[in-house]
Protein backbone atom coordinates (compact mmCIF):
# COMPACT_ATOMS: atom_id res chain seq x y z
CA UNK A 1 0.00 0.00 0.00
CA UNK A 2 3.11 2.71 -0.14
CA UNK A 3 1.39 3.68 -3.78
CA UNK A 4 -0.20 6.88 -4.48
CA UNK A 5 -1.85 8.44 -6.89
CA UNK A 6 1.11 11.26 -7.58
CA UNK A 7 3.59 8.19 -7.26
CA UNK A 8 1.22 6.51 -10.22
CA UNK A 9 0.77 8.81 -12.50
CA UNK A 10 4.80 9.88 -12.37
CA UNK A 11 5.58 6.00 -12.53
CA UNK A 12 3.33 5.32 -15.51
CA UNK A 13 4.25 8.75 -17.10
CA UNK A 14 7.88 7.65 -17.12
CA UNK A 15 7.18 4.63 -18.57
CA UNK A 16 5.35 6.43 -21.35
CA UNK A 17 7.55 9.12 -21.78
CA UNK A 18 10.00 6.23 -23.33
CA UNK A 19 7.76 5.94 -26.78
CA UNK A 20 6.67 9.54 -26.45
CA UNK A 21 9.88 11.56 -25.28
CA UNK A 22 8.77 14.95 -23.16
CA UNK A 23 5.43 12.70 -22.66
CA UNK A 24 2.80 15.48 -19.56
CA UNK A 25 -0.12 13.15 -18.13
CA UNK A 26 -3.03 15.48 -18.92
CA UNK A 27 -6.34 15.65 -17.20
CA UNK A 28 -7.67 16.65 -20.21
CA UNK A 29 -7.22 13.81 -21.78
CA UNK A 30 -8.23 11.44 -19.01
CA UNK A 31 -11.25 13.06 -18.88
CA UNK A 32 -12.04 12.31 -22.81
CA UNK A 33 -10.76 8.78 -22.09
CA UNK A 34 -13.36 8.33 -18.82
CA UNK A 35 -16.10 9.30 -20.97
CA UNK A 36 -15.55 7.91 -24.46
CA UNK A 37 -18.32 4.96 -25.92
CA UNK A 38 -15.35 2.64 -26.72
CA UNK A 39 -18.70 0.67 -28.60
CA UNK A 40 -16.42 -2.55 -27.53
CA UNK A 41 -19.13 -4.16 -25.03
CA UNK A 42 -22.65 -3.81 -25.42
CA UNK A 43 -23.23 -3.99 -21.49
CA UNK A 44 -20.40 -1.53 -20.62
CA UNK A 45 -19.54 0.86 -23.63
CA UNK A 46 -17.48 3.14 -21.79
CA UNK A 47 -16.38 3.62 -17.78
CA UNK A 48 -19.54 5.40 -16.65
CA UNK A 49 -22.04 3.14 -16.76
CA UNK A 50 -20.29 1.65 -13.85
CA UNK A 51 -18.25 4.04 -11.95
CA UNK A 52 -21.07 6.94 -12.90
CA UNK A 53 -20.11 10.55 -13.91
CA UNK A 54 -19.42 12.17 -10.50
CA UNK A 55 -16.03 10.76 -9.20
CA UNK A 56 -16.98 11.49 -5.98
CA UNK A 57 -20.60 9.01 -5.26
CA UNK A 58 -20.39 5.54 -5.50
CA UNK A 59 -21.13 3.78 -8.80
CA UNK A 60 -22.97 0.48 -9.31
CA UNK A 61 -22.00 -2.24 -11.29
CA UNK A 62 -24.25 -2.29 -14.41
CA UNK A 63 -24.75 -6.11 -14.86
CA UNK A 64 -24.87 -7.23 -11.05
CA UNK A 65 -25.81 -4.11 -9.33
CA UNK A 66 -23.18 -4.55 -6.57
CA UNK A 67 -22.39 -1.31 -5.23
CA UNK A 68 -18.92 0.73 -6.29
CA UNK A 69 -16.74 2.79 -3.98
CA UNK A 70 -15.73 6.30 -5.61
CA UNK A 71 -12.98 7.16 -7.58
CA UNK A 72 -12.32 9.77 -6.34
CA UNK A 73 -9.33 9.45 -3.82
CA UNK A 74 -10.21 12.81 -2.05
CA UNK A 75 -13.46 10.67 -0.61
CA UNK A 76 -11.95 7.40 -1.20
CA UNK A 77 -8.59 7.18 0.46
CA UNK A 78 -7.72 3.82 -0.94
CA UNK A 79 -8.38 4.33 -4.13
CA UNK A 80 -4.45 4.18 -6.01
CA UNK A 81 -2.67 3.27 -3.35
CA UNK A 82 -1.80 -0.23 -4.92
CA UNK A 83 0.06 -0.43 -7.88
CA UNK A 84 -1.02 -4.18 -7.95
CA UNK A 85 -4.63 -3.17 -7.82
CA UNK A 86 -4.52 -0.47 -10.07
CA UNK A 87 -2.74 -3.30 -12.77
CA UNK A 88 -5.46 -5.68 -12.16
CA UNK A 89 -8.40 -3.19 -13.03
CA UNK A 90 -6.84 -1.78 -16.23
CA UNK A 91 -6.08 -5.13 -17.50
CA UNK A 92 -9.21 -6.53 -16.41
CA UNK A 93 -11.44 -3.22 -17.61
CA UNK A 94 -9.06 -1.65 -20.15
CA UNK A 95 -9.57 -5.46 -22.74
CA UNK A 96 -13.17 -5.32 -21.91
CA UNK A 97 -14.41 -2.10 -22.29
CA UNK A 98 -11.63 -0.19 -24.78
CA UNK A 99 -11.08 -4.08 -26.34
CA UNK A 100 -7.08 -4.04 -25.72
CA UNK A 101 -4.55 -3.33 -22.88
CA UNK A 102 -4.20 -0.04 -22.41
CA UNK A 103 -1.26 2.18 -22.93
CA UNK A 104 0.98 3.80 -19.83
CA UNK A 105 0.22 7.09 -21.33
CA UNK A 106 -3.22 6.62 -20.94
CA UNK A 107 -3.21 5.52 -17.30
CA UNK A 108 -1.21 8.29 -16.53
CA UNK A 109 -4.05 10.47 -17.52
CA UNK A 110 -6.71 8.50 -16.48
CA UNK A 111 -5.01 8.58 -13.21
CA UNK A 112 -4.43 12.35 -13.13
CA UNK A 113 -8.31 13.36 -14.12
CA UNK A 114 -9.14 10.99 -11.58
CA UNK A 115 -7.24 12.43 -9.02
CA UNK A 116 -6.73 15.97 -10.10
CA UNK A 117 -9.92 16.74 -11.94
CA UNK A 118 -9.59 18.92 -15.38
CA UNK B 1 -14.61 -49.91 38.96
CA UNK B 2 -16.68 -47.40 40.42
CA UNK B 3 -13.88 -44.47 39.69
CA UNK B 4 -14.09 -46.06 35.71
CA UNK B 5 -17.75 -45.59 35.70
CA UNK B 6 -17.39 -42.65 37.12
CA UNK B 7 -15.53 -41.34 34.21
CA UNK B 8 -17.06 -42.93 31.72
CA UNK B 9 -20.49 -41.12 32.39
CA UNK B 10 -18.58 -37.79 32.54
CA UNK B 11 -17.27 -38.93 29.38
CA UNK B 12 -20.79 -39.97 28.37
CA UNK B 13 -22.55 -36.67 29.19
CA UNK B 14 -19.57 -34.83 27.37
CA UNK B 15 -20.62 -36.37 24.15
CA UNK B 16 -23.90 -35.76 24.59
CA UNK B 17 -23.53 -32.14 25.24
CA UNK B 18 -21.13 -31.95 21.89
CA UNK B 19 -23.68 -33.63 19.84
CA UNK B 20 -26.45 -31.22 20.91
CA UNK B 21 -24.09 -28.47 20.37
CA UNK B 22 -22.88 -29.76 17.32
CA UNK B 23 -26.28 -30.07 16.25
CA UNK B 24 -27.66 -26.76 16.91
CA UNK B 25 -24.35 -25.22 15.09
CA UNK B 26 -25.67 -27.53 11.67
CA UNK B 27 -29.37 -26.22 12.15
CA UNK B 28 -28.00 -22.66 12.20
CA UNK B 29 -28.91 -21.88 8.75
CA UNK B 30 -27.43 -18.65 8.25
CA UNK B 31 -24.33 -20.01 9.59
CA UNK B 32 -23.53 -22.59 7.17
CA UNK B 33 -23.29 -20.37 4.69
CA UNK B 34 -21.31 -18.01 6.71
CA UNK B 35 -18.68 -19.64 9.03
CA UNK B 36 -16.52 -19.12 6.72
CA UNK B 37 -13.69 -16.86 5.38
CA UNK B 38 -10.67 -15.79 3.27
CA UNK B 39 -9.84 -11.87 2.68
CA UNK B 40 -9.01 -12.69 -0.84
CA UNK B 41 -11.94 -14.35 -1.91
CA UNK B 42 -14.11 -11.85 -0.14
CA UNK B 43 -12.30 -9.01 -1.72
CA UNK B 44 -11.85 -10.42 -5.07
CA UNK B 45 -15.03 -12.05 -5.50
CA UNK B 46 -16.71 -9.50 -3.89
CA UNK B 47 -16.01 -6.72 -5.69
CA UNK B 48 -17.99 -7.39 -8.92
CA UNK B 49 -20.74 -9.56 -6.78
CA UNK B 50 -21.57 -11.16 -3.44
CA UNK B 51 -18.78 -13.55 -2.94
CA UNK B 52 -20.92 -16.32 -3.16
CA UNK B 53 -19.77 -18.98 -0.12
CA UNK B 54 -17.81 -21.93 -1.31
CA UNK B 55 -20.17 -24.82 -0.89
CA UNK B 56 -22.89 -23.57 -3.57
CA UNK B 57 -20.77 -25.06 -5.76
CA UNK B 58 -18.57 -28.67 -6.31
CA UNK B 59 -14.62 -28.41 -6.26
CA UNK B 60 -14.74 -29.40 -9.84
CA UNK B 61 -17.39 -26.79 -10.81
CA UNK B 62 -14.85 -24.39 -8.73
CA UNK B 63 -12.08 -25.59 -10.51
CA UNK B 64 -13.24 -24.56 -13.88
CA UNK B 65 -14.47 -21.11 -13.16
CA UNK B 66 -11.29 -20.30 -11.96
CA UNK B 67 -9.49 -21.62 -15.10
CA UNK B 68 -11.93 -19.57 -16.95
CA UNK B 69 -11.81 -16.28 -15.12
CA UNK B 70 -10.58 -14.16 -18.34
CA UNK B 71 -13.88 -15.03 -20.18
CA UNK B 72 -15.88 -15.08 -16.47
CA UNK B 73 -19.51 -15.00 -17.28
CA UNK B 74 -18.90 -12.42 -20.19
CA UNK B 75 -16.67 -10.47 -18.01
CA UNK B 76 -12.83 -10.40 -17.68
CA UNK B 77 -12.22 -10.92 -14.03
CA UNK B 78 -8.46 -12.44 -14.38
CA UNK B 79 -6.47 -12.90 -11.62
CA UNK B 80 -2.97 -13.07 -10.86
CA UNK B 81 -1.46 -17.02 -10.36
CA UNK B 82 -0.77 -16.85 -7.20
CA UNK B 83 -4.34 -15.23 -5.94
CA UNK B 84 -6.20 -17.58 -8.47
CA UNK B 85 -4.76 -20.46 -6.74
CA UNK B 86 -5.37 -19.42 -3.11
CA UNK B 87 -8.43 -18.61 -3.55
CA UNK B 88 -9.14 -21.84 -5.19
CA UNK B 89 -7.52 -23.98 -2.81
CA UNK B 90 -10.52 -21.85 -0.11
CA UNK B 91 -13.30 -22.56 -2.31
CA UNK B 92 -12.34 -26.35 -3.31
CA UNK B 93 -11.60 -27.18 0.29
CA UNK B 94 -14.93 -26.08 0.87
CA UNK B 95 -16.59 -26.60 -1.76
CA UNK B 96 -20.57 -28.26 -2.02
CA UNK B 97 -20.61 -31.78 -3.34
CA UNK B 98 -23.47 -33.49 -5.20
CA UNK B 99 -25.75 -32.60 -8.44
CA UNK B 100 -27.47 -30.33 -6.27
CA UNK B 101 -24.17 -28.34 -6.30
CA UNK B 102 -23.20 -29.08 -9.90
CA UNK B 103 -24.26 -26.70 -12.70
CA UNK B 104 -22.57 -27.28 -16.41
CA UNK B 105 -22.92 -23.53 -16.99
CA UNK B 106 -20.81 -22.85 -13.33
CA UNK B 107 -23.87 -20.68 -12.62
CA UNK B 108 -24.34 -20.84 -9.13
CA UNK B 109 -28.33 -19.93 -10.11
CA UNK B 110 -28.64 -23.07 -12.11
CA UNK B 111 -27.90 -25.57 -9.40
CA UNK B 112 -31.08 -27.65 -8.16
CA UNK B 113 -29.89 -26.94 -4.60
CA UNK B 114 -31.10 -22.98 -6.16
CA UNK B 115 -34.48 -23.90 -7.95
CA UNK B 116 -35.83 -25.73 -4.78
CA UNK B 117 -34.53 -22.53 -2.19
CA UNK B 118 -35.42 -19.71 -4.56
CA UNK B 119 -39.00 -21.93 -6.06
CA UNK B 120 -41.75 -19.98 -4.25
CA UNK B 121 -40.25 -17.12 -6.07
CA UNK B 122 -42.05 -15.44 -8.35
CA UNK B 123 -40.94 -13.92 -11.98
CA UNK B 124 -42.84 -10.70 -11.04
CA UNK B 125 -39.30 -10.69 -8.64
CA UNK B 126 -36.88 -11.90 -10.63
CA UNK B 127 -37.59 -9.16 -13.12
CA UNK B 128 -38.13 -6.14 -10.63
CA UNK B 129 -35.64 -3.67 -11.32
CA UNK B 130 -34.46 -3.54 -7.54
CA UNK B 131 -33.34 -7.21 -8.15
CA UNK B 132 -32.29 -6.94 -11.83
CA UNK B 133 -30.17 -10.02 -11.41
CA UNK B 134 -30.09 -13.55 -9.84
CA UNK B 135 -25.96 -12.80 -8.95
CA UNK B 136 -27.78 -9.48 -6.78
CA UNK B 137 -28.34 -11.68 -3.55
CA UNK B 138 -28.32 -8.63 -1.45
CA UNK B 139 -31.43 -7.24 -3.20
CA UNK B 140 -33.32 -9.94 -0.85
CA UNK B 141 -30.19 -10.99 1.58
CA UNK B 142 -29.85 -7.91 2.78
CA UNK B 143 -27.34 -8.91 4.97
CA UNK B 144 -25.90 -11.14 3.14
CA UNK B 145 -22.40 -9.07 2.55
CA UNK B 146 -22.04 -9.52 6.40
CA UNK B 147 -22.13 -13.66 6.02
CA UNK B 148 -25.78 -13.22 6.69
CA UNK B 149 -27.90 -15.94 4.87
CA UNK B 150 -30.61 -16.45 7.17
CA UNK B 151 -34.23 -16.49 6.09
CA UNK B 152 -35.36 -13.86 8.92
CA UNK B 153 -32.63 -11.84 6.81
CA UNK B 154 -34.83 -11.54 3.76
CA UNK B 155 -37.01 -8.80 2.43
CA UNK B 156 -38.16 -9.27 -1.13
CA UNK B 157 -38.32 -5.86 -2.93
CA UNK B 158 -42.27 -5.52 -3.72
CA UNK B 159 -43.40 -8.18 -1.12
CA UNK B 160 -44.92 -7.77 1.82
CA UNK B 161 -42.48 -9.61 4.94
CA UNK B 162 -44.46 -12.76 5.51
CA UNK B 163 -45.09 -13.17 9.17
CA UNK B 164 -42.74 -15.91 10.55
CA UNK B 165 -44.45 -19.12 10.99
Amino acid sequence: MADTPASLVSGYAAEASKTQPGFIPSAQRGQEFFTKEWGVSKKMPDCTVCHGKNLKVDGKHVVTDKRIDPFSPEVNKERFTSLKKVEKWFNRNCTEVVGRECTAAEKADFIQFVSKGV
Amino acid sequence: MKFITANFSALGYLAIFLSIFSCSVVYAEGGKLSALNNPKWKEECGSCHTAYPPRLLTAENWQRLMEGLNKHFGANAVLDTKDNKEILDFLQRNAGSGINHSASSLRISNTPWFAREHREISNTTWSNPLVKSRSNCIACHVNAERGDWSEHDIRIPGVKKRDDD
